[in-house]
């Protein structure tokens, strides 16, 4: 058994290790198009598209981030360009309310009932 | 009392969703942004087609009159059927027409002007799209109206009969 | 000709419904004893519906153009097997093979119910007759494959060029056996209430059928995923698309009432909550089809777009669902008195929390699926939800799930308590160790990720350790979750090892990274049956100085004329290498996106094992605790 656990938790060390240069080189350029809807597309993001438009925007992105521009901003100048809609994270605001709080209500709500089906149990 | 309200209440959650889809189903899915703004135009810096210079929008952009900016390519195949649009346009007086050649090859475009005629009184060249990008524009063709630095007119996609009265309205 | 067949065999199908209706209402009313005619009808029908289904593929098969889908979706120079496929590729035939699952299910439920009470029998017959009936009159008045054209035209338009592929041709009627399944848990949870009957026997009997629709949606939802990984060219498998949504709720509300079938299987608790996620389940199907088939969506599988189609799937959808409320409420009365108390560590509980949870999971998607749609509607305000609103929601729950998931199973049913459960603090000591290892070996500053990881290990050595410890005790449910914990892993890992290089390259021109060194080497035309391709050759040297060579190509279809970009795909056992490339308006050089994507094929492995699971839970013949 301890020496089966061993040789899992070695293999996967091992694998870790090789992929381990990999992991740094994730970019803000990637995460920030990955984030944009491409517009000409149907459903596909800004990074997995190779539309025309979304060629053209991943120059610019770059261009945006090599001038100092942080994620934030750049959003924020996409956003008046094309609208909210180019965002695939809509953030919280008064339009998505309901879409970010209503899930968690509802969790919360289950939350109870639960609770409450363990009181009606123990009067009974 | 509590057993009646829920079957009401859930029937008519029921309704209200369906009224919901069912009006969504008459609109489009298709995605057509903010049309009538008054938006500053964006500073940028283009190569003059068929010249070595390079202009800034501030240059490009005077005085009191009307500019339309007409984003096109010779691959485009609806700026073939708004050419004539352009053309008839460029016989106002007060409206001064650039174009923006976007991803386009300096041999095309010029066989492209050369067999429906140069409506445009200056070709910015566009290489990679993104002037494109800053105009807040998707694809071509794509126009914008603009008066005193403001772009008072967003058209996506060709130009068609409506559109020309509409723009010969407001430069008159 | 078979067009022809095939027309006139679907409106005798829809007669057999009104037959079979005829018979069972009178069968209902008059005997005790189940009418074999009603079972003979309901064979015909099927027999009715399966000749219009091949009437239909021999018509794809001859490229009899003057049928109209077939003219729509085909064209002579497709590959024989493109053209049988394309025959369910498109929105008519896909209806009609939703038909003949449909049909097909209820003759196997008849023919596998004879035990059962007959009055539970015909009353299910019935309310899958309506469905039936819905499906009928939609396909032949607003979506008719057999449509005439005339004249008839030489050619065709050709079908979509990235629904020819292996994978895709079998992915709809696998994910169609899951759907429809749904229906006659839906028909026979509607009956049950109508009878009241809603018992242990009604949970065992109607275990089977949701494991069936289980298994057939959890592969369907796996090729669906395995295509758009090597079809769609970005390397992805899974986007939070709205059509992949709307496959995953369904599999969501199955699994939950599959867990709560278990309880009521063992006493009548939970019964109106079981009732309700019957009902949800197929609701949830049908819901599906009206978002993805009315176009109401914007997404990269939307079908053809027909407001006259949505508007039918949207009234027969609210149809159902006002049929079912009414049953609940006014048929359906559940006795309350017999609830059987149960204390709060006990499997009960499990269940009960992993109910919580996967409700939780399935109102975010939901939510996130149809609100931009409600928000339109109701202020003309467009949005997009995209991945970002679903990791945020999803992710931190996983957490508390996966724990609850390695620990629900060790509790005893009513009561439990906590001795010899040792090794359950033990294991997840280990688990934190280990993963807190991998996260500062990495220096990956997520406390998230750390957390998540560890409750994935604890969960994949709780269900490691049952394999030895237990045996052949409980193990579907062990398999099942195992390939959960496998998944959720190589899913994590999978993200956070990923790596993109993205760049622009003429032939000869060579790219080079820390990581990687890619050569372009040449390029080769070639002609295919139906297309021509351009294959571009790569060598590249990895980090670990290992030599590949891999050949993306570009296919120019004749028709419709689509370039296509194929990937092409080193498969490891620990990581896949991933190439395509792409034509680059106006310029020579190619846009070339290379991947590392590691443990892809542990994602696959692990669905298999989730669903392998459940077949063997179908298969077994002792009950488990």
């Amino acid at each position: 058994m301890k020496n089966i656990k061993l040789i899992l938790v070695f293999i996967f060390l091992c694998f870790l290790n090789i992929n381990q240069s990999l992991a740094n080189e994730k970019n803000l350029i990637f995460k920030i198009t990955k984030n944009l809807r491409c517009l000409v597309c149907q459903g596909q993001s800004v990074h997995d598209s190779d539309s025309e438009f979304a060629n053209s925007l991943k120059i610019v992105v770059q261009k945006k981030i090599d001038e100092g521009m942080s994620e934030n901003e750049i959003y924020e100048f996409l956003k008046i360009k094309f609208g909210d809609w180019i965002l695939y994270d809509p953030g919280l605001n008064k339009k998505t309310y309901i879409l970010w709080l209503l899930p968690i209500l509802l969790f919360l709500i289950g939350g109870a009932i639960i609770i409450k089906f363990f009181k009606i149990n123990k009067i009974k | 009392m509590k057993f009646k309200i829920i079957p009401i209440l859930s029937i008519l959650f029921f309704f209200i969703v369906f009224a919901i889809f069912f009006k969504a189903l008459q609109k489009t899915s298709f995605y057509t942004p903010n049309i009538n703004f008054e938006k500053e135009i964006p500073s940028f810096s283009a190569k003059i087609f068929k010249m070595d210079i390079e202009k800034n929008s501030e240059e490009i952009f005077i005085g009191n009159q009307f500019y339309l900016i007409n984003v096109w390519a010779s691959w485009c195949v609806p700026c073939r059927e708004e050419h004539n649009f352009l053309m008839k346009l460029k016989e106002q007086k007060n409206l001064k027409i650039i174009g923006l050649n976007y991803k386009d090859k300096e041999k095309n475009a010029s066989n492209f002007l050369r067999e429906l005629k140069n409506p445009y009184d200056q070709i910015l060249i566009d290489e990679n799209g993104t002037i494109a990008i800053e105009w807040g524009a998707y694809g071509v063709p794509e126009s914008f109206l603009i008066h005193k630095r403001k772009i008072i007119k967003k058209i996506i996609g060709p130009i068609n009969e409506n559109l020309y009265s509409e723009i010969e309205g407001i430069i008159q | 000709m078979p067009s022809l067949i095939g027309s006139y065999s679907l409106l005798f199908g829809l007669g057999c419904s009104f037959l079979i209706i005829f018979f069972s209402i009178k069968n209902f009313k008059n005997s005790n004893l189940f009418d074999s005619k009603i079972l003979s009808f309901s064979l015909l029908q099927l027999l009715f519906v399966v000749i219009s289904f091949f009437g239909l593929i021999l018509s794809f098969v001859i490229s009899d153009f003057s049928n109209e889908t077939v003219f729509n979706h085909s064209h002579t120079t497709k590959p024989l097997f493109y053209k049988i496929s394309g025959a369910w590729g498109n929105h008519e035939g896909s209806l009609l093979l939703w038909l003949l699952v449909l049909t097909l299910f209820i003759s196997i439920f008849l023919l596998n119910t004879k035990n059962q009470l007959k009055d539970y029998r015909i009353l299910t017959l019935l309310f899958q007759q309506v469905i039936i009936i819905g499906f009928f009159i939609f396909i032949i008045k607003t979506s008719n494959p057999f449509n005439y054209i005339y004249p008839e035209p030489k050619e065709g338009l050709g079908l979509n060029p990235i629904l020819q592929d292996p994978a895709l041709a079998i992915h709809p009627p696998i994910l169609y056996l899951g759907y429809v399944g749904s229906s006659i848990i839906f028909s026979s949870a509607l009956a049950a209430m109508t009878l009241n009957w809603v018992s242990k026997e009604w949970a065992k009997h109607i275990k089977k059928w949701i494991l069936v629709s289980w298994i057939f949606l959890t592969l369907g939802i796996l090729l669906g995923s395995i295509w758009a990984y090597y079809e769609l060219g970005w390397g992805g498998f899974w986007f939070w698309d709205p059509v992949e949504n709307v496959s995953l709720m369904p599999w969501i509300a199955l699994t939950t009432l599959f867990h709560c079938v278990l309880v009521l299987e063992k006493k009548p608790i939970l019964t109106s909550w079981v009732i309700i996620l019957s009902i949800t389940t197929f609701t949830l199907s049908m819901c599906g089809t009206f978002l993805v088939r009315s176009g109401i969506l914007n997404s990269v599988h939307t079908f053809a777009n027909d407001p006259e189609r949505g508007v039918f799937i949207l009234i027969f959808l609210f149809s159902l669902i006002f049929l079912a409320l009414f049953i609940f409420f006014f048929f359906y009365k559940p006795d309350n008195v017999k609830i059987n108390s149960f204390f709060w560590l006990s499997k009960e509980t499990a269940i009960l929390v992993n109910n919580w949870f996967m409700m939780y999971f399935l109102s975010v998607i939901l939510i996130g699926t149809i609100y931009p749609i409600f928000l339109d509607v109701i202020s003309s305000e467009k949005i997009s939800v995209g991945p970002p609103f679903y990791h945020k929601l999803i992710i931190p729950f996983l957490i508390p799930f996966l724990l609850a998931m390695a620990i629900g199973p060790k509790l005893n049913w009513i009561k439990s308590d906590l001795r010899n459960k040792f090794y359950l603090f033990s294991f997840l000591i280990i688990s934190l160790i280990l993963s807190s290892l991998i996260i500062i070996n990495l220096k990956i500053d997520f406390l998230v990720n750390t957390i998540l990881i560890s409750s994935g290990f604890y969960l994949f050595f709780i269900t490691t350790r049952d394999f030895f410890v237990h045996k052949f005790q409980n193990l579907a449910q062990n398999i099942s979750h195992f390939g959960f914990s496998l998944f959720i892993l190589s899913v994590l890992f999978n993200n956070i090892f990923s790596s993109e290089i993205i760049t622009n390259l003429k032939v000869g021109e060579t790219f080079k990274s820390k990581d990687v060194i890619i050569f372009f080497e040449k390029v080769t035309k070639k002609k295919g049956q139906n297309y021509e391709t351009i294959i571009g050759k790569f060598n590249i040297v990895d980090s670990e100085n290992i030599k590949q060579t891999l050949i993306p190509e570009l296919r120019i279809y004749n028709q419709p004329n689509i370039v296509t970009s194929e990937a092409d795909i080193k498969i490891n056992l620990l990581s896949d290498k991933f190439m395509t490339m792409n034509l680059v308006q106006n310029q020579n050089y190619f846009n070339i996106r290379y991947q590392h994507k590691p443990f892809m094929i542990w994602i696959w492995a692990s669905v298999s094992i989730i669903s392998f699971g459940g077949l063997i839970s179908l298969f077994k013949k002792k009950h488990e605790v």
